[in-house]
């Protein structure tokens, strides 16, 4: 169980950033604005934490214009999905190891 | 690392504990980024009304073309409607129409809506509109279903209800088709819009 938790992505690893790459694979496309109304968040946070999983490779940046105003839009990569997956089965993996240490 | 660090930190709570809280929390953000509905459910109420009195003066009308002018005026009115309620619907939720769910509604209800108003001319070309009813109920229910998929799952139920009542159309005689037209632009968008306004924030 130690040697599980050790391994968890520190990049996914935090709320922030665990929520936009969940939201990103459910949305598939998302603009900076309905990410921060889903996350509940503020725009210097929510920045942040963006553009640490931009800077990884997990998501991209779309930077765009609508009706003269600037978009920002962001999308989930392949590396992204595969972090969040690895985190996903990690974090079954503990459950299915407690219940097996301690059945019901 | 530990995980105590993560998106839902307790101090003394056990790690299985934690691991199935942020398996949750994980989940719930993929609901909410999937399930935002722009549809408007006052918007689709408010169409299914004007559709009554449409219904009303369009079996008034003495020819073809003096019915196809009042369901023409009266998709220019629901479509109105329905642009403006979305709108505001949108900026109520301060979500974007531009990107996310909105866009992709906008974008998969679009073509079968566009198909449907070409195949109207056509038909209209042809002089043969006694099928239109049926047309527009098959293409509104598909355009509704495609749309709803990236919807709740409301939407995807309210296109299916219309291509049923279009399949049904095709093998009624002409007065039923009437009715079912009325019970699925009028009945289907009052009842869905209602339940659609209670339930999903206006």
């Amino acid at each position: 169980m130690r040697v599980l938790r050790q391994n968890l992505d520190p990049l996914i690893h935090a709320r922030v950033r665990l929520g936009i790459v969940s939201a990103l694979a459910a949305g598939e496309t998302l603009s900076f604005r309905d990410l921060k109304v889903l996350l509940k968040t503020s725009d210097g946070n929510l920045s942040r934490h963006a553009q640490k999983l931009e800077k990884a490779g997990y998501i991209e940046c779309i930077k765009s214009f609508q009706n003269r105003i600037p978009l920002t839009e962001y999308r989930l990569t392949s590396k992204g999905i595969a972090a969040l997956l690895t985190y996903v089965e990690q974090m079954e993996r503990m459950l299915k190891m407690a219940r097996a240490v301690t059945p019901d | 690392m530990l995980i105590g660090h993560g998106p839902i930190s307790h101090r003394g709570t056990p790690p299985e504990k934690q691991a199935s809280e942020h398996l949750r929390f994980i989940r719930e953000v993929m609901e909410r980024s999937a399930s935002f509905t722009a549809v408007p459910g006052w918007g689709m109420f408010v169409v299914g009304i004007t559709s009554l009195p449409a219904v009303w003066i369009a079996t008034m009308q003495t020819s073809p073309e003096g019915w196809l002018t009042v369901w023409l005026v009266e998709a220019t009115i629901a479509l109105t409607i329905a642009i403006l309620t979305l709108r505001r619907k949108a900026r109520k939720c301060g979500v974007s129409l531009s990107s996310g769910p909105g866009r992709k509604y906008i974008l998969t209800l679009a073509p079968s809506m566009v198909a449907g108003l070409l195949l109207t001319v056509a038909l209209w070309r042809a002089g043969n509109l006694d099928v239109l009813p049926t047309l527009w109920l098959l293409f509104y229910g598909a355009g509704t279903i495609t749309g709803g998929a990236s919807s709740v799952r409301t939407i995807p139920v309210l296109g299916i209800c219309f291509m049923v009542l279009g399949v049904v159309s095709l093998f009624v005689p002409g007065i039923w088709t009437d009715i079912l037209f009325v019970l699925g632009f009028g009945g289907l968008h009052i009842g869905f819009g209602l339940y659609i306004a209670r339930r999903y924030g206006g």
